[in-house]
């Protein structure tokens, strides 16, 4: 469990996570073209998060194809997240997300 | 091809004979997938069902290869509406590999039609079962959550 929470740690790589959420099965070539990284810093991210488990990858002719592999995380989410009262959890976050969208209305007010 | 299919990948500390027996027994499923029960004889060309507590069928299938501990696949067609039921039967595959003192669990699912709703309800579904499964292997409980979909509370989304 300590390789996800560190393969977690690092924005570029949850973003790497987020978009083979919305898009599964992509090459590295794939994941390059939309990334604010160098390849090679797409590739050794990638490594990392398949060492931990978050990433599996599977050979499709001569494509390597990266799928995302939510078990760790749904590990994760039992053992410290369901385990604190999630509702609880729950209800923070909604209030954290209405205060910062009222935050942002008076932004926009103000320079608006 | 990439985008329509899903693969999920568990480790879970055990041996192939008993993950394979926690995959096809319905005695075992029934602890950690909601109270469903899977039902087959495992042959090839035989039907495999999901049926749950009350009777009813959530999906049900055809066997397609049957490598008792090793790999075990099926057709799968979803029965929870109409709209699962209209869309033709998807694949699920599933390869068990020792390494070391654990097994490595490998799922895919693949074969669906472009947008399916079969899709969305498993995507979501399987990394709560397997979570629920790995945890009753090990551990001796399954996991006790409830309302995700297609998952171990056997609630649909």
């Amino acid at each position: 469990m300590d390789d996800v929470f560190r393969a977690l740690a690092s924005p570029s790589r949850r973003r790497l996570l987020d978009r083979l959420h919305s898009k599964n099965g992509q090459t590295l070539n794939e994941l390059c073209k939309g990334a604010r990284m160098t390849r090679q810093a797409v590739t050794k991210h990638l490594a990392l998060l398949e060492a931990a488990n978050l990433v599996v990858t599977t050979w499709q002719g001569r494509e390597k194809l990266h799928y995302l592999n939510s078990v760790p995380i749904h590990e994760i989410y039992e053992r410290w997240i369901g385990k604190y009262e999630r509702h609880r959890l729950q209800a923070l976050s909604e209030l954290k997300k209405g205060l910062e969208s009222k935050q942002v209305n008076i932004t926009e007010k103000r320079y608006g | 091809m990439g985008e329509s299919e899903f693969v999920y990948v568990a480790y879970i500390a055990t041996t192939p004979e008993k993950l394979w027996e926690a995959l096809t027994d319905g005695d075992f499923t029934q602890r950690y997938w909601g109270g469903r029960r899977i039902q087959s004889d495992w042959n090839v060309g035989s039907p495999v069902r999901h049926v749950r507590s009350d009777g009813g069928i959530d999906w049900q299938g055809e066997v397609l290869q049957s490598q008792r501990p090793h790999l075990l696949s099926y057709t799968f067609h979803m029965q929870i509406s109409d709209e699962h039921r209209d869309e033709r039967p998807s694949r699920v595959t599933f390869e068990l590999q020792s390494v070391g003192s654990v097994v490595k669990l490998t799922l895919t699912h693949n074969g669906f039609e472009a947008g399916s709703t079969t899709f969305e309800t498993t995507f979501h579904g399987w990394p709560a079962i397997m979570s629920s499964l790995k945890s009753l292997l090990e551990t001796g409980s399954p996991l006790p959550f409830k309302g995700l979909g297609f998952g171990p509370s056997g609630k649909q989304a």
